[in-house]
């Protein structure tokens, strides 16, 4: 029943300049992600909007694969009438609500927009005329100009478009215009949202996965792979990086005191990121640490180490309670993968009770222990860095 | 070189067997149930396998009902001896330490209103026949036994049992969940009185997906499957041809000569559990006196089960976890438990399990990567 879909962006549209790059990139994702459902779409620009055309297509997969583009906020959609007649514009509105509302006791107001200043029939006019001929079929609905429940958007074009709904799109901005970060993915329920979040603002990512092996399982490499493939929906291809960790963590234990094994060995996580981050142009670092959630998330331990790199470390879920982080996990649909009881690195040594308030010079000073050999370690972590593609549709 | 010690877990399809089965995929491809040639050629495998089984189990080839697996096989047994008996008594009795395929249905009656008695086992994991005396009722519908427990091995005295359930209720069934005996084993129900038995294919080198339930021509079960009336009513579905001669060809083999192979398993087990009491802090969980000769479970002490199986993954040794534990989810044992190991060792088991296929050198393989390994292991200990 709907002939097209009018897709707004909100923060594009005011972004000065680059305002062409915001809404070319946008164009070229929602060209993109409905290129992978079924149906024949146009999709072009018009008047600050994009307006997608659509033949032959599959409802619910094209609002899914909307959903999915980052950038637009709302996806209303369009039936299209090519006959212009003011007769047939009153006959399509009373279908329109015929269809599209089951039960009509609603306030309403019909709100034209005369774009097409040749088109006969004044804004004012179309309003009044369309509002009668709704009150005339359907007298349990009823006008309420200032808040009404339903917006009926008549507009005037080279054909008029017809629409009242607005579903919720991703919000954010059209990825690819704002560089690459490198997420820290963990397994868990936190990084995946994290990194959910950075990409929503437009940036692309890559991902880093410490693997342990044999403490480590590869069901648990294949749940992180699963994780990435499922946030790349929305941030497009993830490289991800698999670091083998554990002759770096195995030295850690033999070296230094038991109880700050977490925090060293989290700030030669962010060092090896951070290296990852400058080999391959990525322009910051992002986790989904959250103050206190954990002894390693004290501020005291961010602190300890957010010392250990030098670029940004975005962490979007630093103010999030556990409960909000949930609820978004099952939003993105990873919650359930991330539940999946395999060990990962973080927790085969975790000590009984870890550092809760370390001591910076304490750290340092405990990793002078470790000067023997780590530099090879971590170089030699680096240098068998495996790099997995997640999530690009060339791959199937 | 691959160390496969995994084999109550599953097991490798015998060639013969893969060979035989890759014929009924593209040639004699038929359904049962059709009047044409095809048809009968199908048939005619279903046919020939209800007599392998009858000859091994020594009963009639109509006692045996072709099913998914052990699981339904064990499914069917408790769920339609309810279901068939359902108005005698709502009484059944079964172990602390039967597979979650006997487990399961036994909860779920339970939250329908019936009662389960559950025998307790010794530190060796045997139950105790006095205890069984005593739980026996006139409204006992159903005693459920596994014949070889899955995770250490320990065999129950069936005969024993079958005894005091017929003498003291003629009208109560006695179900054996045999899958990790059949065809390793020998378990014969019609001379012991056993009058359901379980078994599956995949633990002795046929394909996965296929099993039976023997159900002694006196006893009587519902169906729980129901459909096209295939089986005469007690298993409807389509026959899985190819795998029911895959499964009968694998017993013929298997069971060709009983006592060879389970010397061999001997053999093999003695050596070892020789080696690992070698090991320190190494014990072995189970019956000495009564335990099958292919399960070996081993607590290692200072070592997590989940590691030590990857650990020696990476040397080409496959075991199971005696229990999968992990720090997100314990998943802890009901055997372990009931035969009341150590807490420790609820997750530092690891199970070792054999074939007659299972070679020396194989052994050898394990016995090495432990030595190389354990020590280094215990080297990064949780603190």
């Amino acid at each position: 029943m709907f002939q097209a879909f009018l897709l707004k962006y909100a923060e594009v549209g005011v972004k000065g300049k680059n305002r062409y790059v915001f809404e070319d990139a946008l164009v070229r994702h929602v060209k993109k992600h409905l290129s992978k459902v079924t149906g024949n779409f146009n999709v072009s620009r018009i008047n600050g909007r994009i307006f997608v055309e659509a033949t032959d297509y599959d409802y619910d997969e094209t609002v899914d694969a909307l959903q999915h583009v980052f950038g637009i906020v709302g996806i209303s959609p369009v039936r299209v009438l090519e006959d212009m007649e003011e007769d047939t514009v009153l006959k399509a509105s009373v279908e329109f609500i015929r269809d599209n509302y089951e039960d009509k006791h609603f306030s309403f107001k019909v709100d034209t927009r005369r774009a097409n200043k040749s088109y006969p029939i004044p804004s004012m006019t179309m309003d009044a005329n369309v509002g009668a001929a709704l009150l005339d079929a359907f007298p349990e609905m009823h006008v309420d100009v200032h808040k009404p429940e339903v917006r009926l958007h008549i507009e005037v074009r080279e054909s008029i478009f017809m629409y009242s709904k607005t579903i919720k799109g991703a919000g954010g901005l059209p990825l690819g215009t704002n560089g690459r970060a490198l997420l820290l993915l963990s397994g868990g329920i936190d990084s995946p949202v994290a990194g959910y979040m950075v990409s929503r603002r437009g940036v692309e990512l890559d991902a880093v996965y410490f693997n342990a092996p044999p403490y480590t399982s590869e069901r648990a490499k294949q749940k992180v792979m699963d994780l990435a493939r499922i946030v790349s929906k929305w941030t497009g291809p993830i490289n991800l990086h698999i670091i083998n960790f554990t002759d770096i963590q195995l030295y850690i234990y033999e070296k230094c005191p038991h109880d700050e094994l977490t925090i060293i060995m989290r700030r030669y996580m962010m060092r090896i990121a951070e290296q990852i981050a400058k080999n391959n142009d990525l322009l910051g670092l992002i986790t989904g640490e959250s103050i206190g959630q954990v002894a390693s998330q004290t501020m005291k331990s961010l602190f300890c180490t957010n010392d250990a790199c030098s670029i940004p470390v975005y962490r979007p879920l630093i103010g999030f309670d556990k409960q909000d982080i949930i609820d978004w996990s099952e939003k993105l649909g990873t919650y359930e993968t991330s539940i999946l009881p395999y060990e990962d690195c973080c927790t085969i040594f975790v000590a009984k009770h870890p550092v809760t308030k370390p001591n910076l010079n304490i750290i340092k000073a405990s990793e002078q222990n470790l000067n023997e050999k780590i530099d090879e370690l971590v170089q030699t972590a680096l240098d068998t860095d495996e790099v997995i593609r997640i999530g690009d549709e060339t791959e199937q | 070189m691959e160390c496969y010690l995994d084999n109550s877990a599953t097991t490798k399809v015998l060639p013969e067997v893969a060979e035989l089965m890759h014929k009924l995929f593209l040639e004699d491809y038929g359904n049962t149930s059709s009047l044409h040639n095809k048809g009968f050629e199908a048939e005619k495998y279903i046919r020939e396998a209800r007599d392998t089984f009858s000859k091994i189990l020594k009963c009639s080839p109509n006692e045996i009902v072709f099913t998914s697996g052990g699981t339904e096989s064990n499914n069917t047994a408790i769920i339609g001896t309810a279901l068939h008996y359902g108005s005698r008594g709502h009484h059944m009795i079964t172990t602390r330490i039967e597979h979650a395929a006997v487990g399961a249905p036994m909860k779920f009656l339970e939250s329908r209103g019936y009662e389960i008695d559950y025998l307790d086992v010794d530190s060796t994991g045997r139950i105790d026949l006095e205890q069984l005396k005593s739980l026996m009722r006139d409204d006992t519908i159903l005693v459920s036994i596994m014949h070889v427990n899955n995770e250490i091995g320990t065999v129950q005295p069936i005969e024993e049992a079958a005894k005091i359930i017929h003498e003291m209720n003629p009208n109560c069934l006695f179900h054996v969940d045999d899958i990790q005996g059949f065809g390793k084993l020998p378990l014969l129900p019609k001379k012991l009185g056993i009058d359901l038995l379980s078994a599956s294919s995949h633990k002795i080198h046929g394909p996965k997906g296929v099993g039976f339930l023997f159900i002694d021509e006196r006893a009587h079960v519902s169906p729980i499957i129901l459909g096209g009336g295939h089986q005469g009513g007690m298993r409807s579905g389509t026959e899985n041809v190819p795998g029911v001669a895959g499964f009968a060809l694998a017993a013929k083999i298997m069971t060709d000569d009983y006592d060879a192979n389970l010397a061999h398993m001997k053999e093999i087990h003695d050596y070892f559990t020789g080696e690992l009491g070698k090991i320190e802090g190494v014990t072995i969980n189970g019956s000495k006196e009564y335990g099958a000769p292919y399960i070996v479970s081993v607590t290692v002490k200072d070592v997590r089960a989940e590691v030590l199986l990857h650990a020696l993954e990476e040397k080409g040794v496959y075991v199971s976890a005696g229990s999968a534990c992990s720090s997100n989810k314990p998943a802890v044992s009901a055997t372990l438990k009931a035969i009341d190991v150590p807490k420790y060792a609820l997750d530092s088991t690891v199970r070792f399990s054999f074939s007659p296929n299972t070679t020396m050198e194989e052994i050898d393989t394990a016995v090495k990567a432990l030595n190389e390994l354990l020590p280094f292991l215990r080297k990064f200990k949780r603190k």
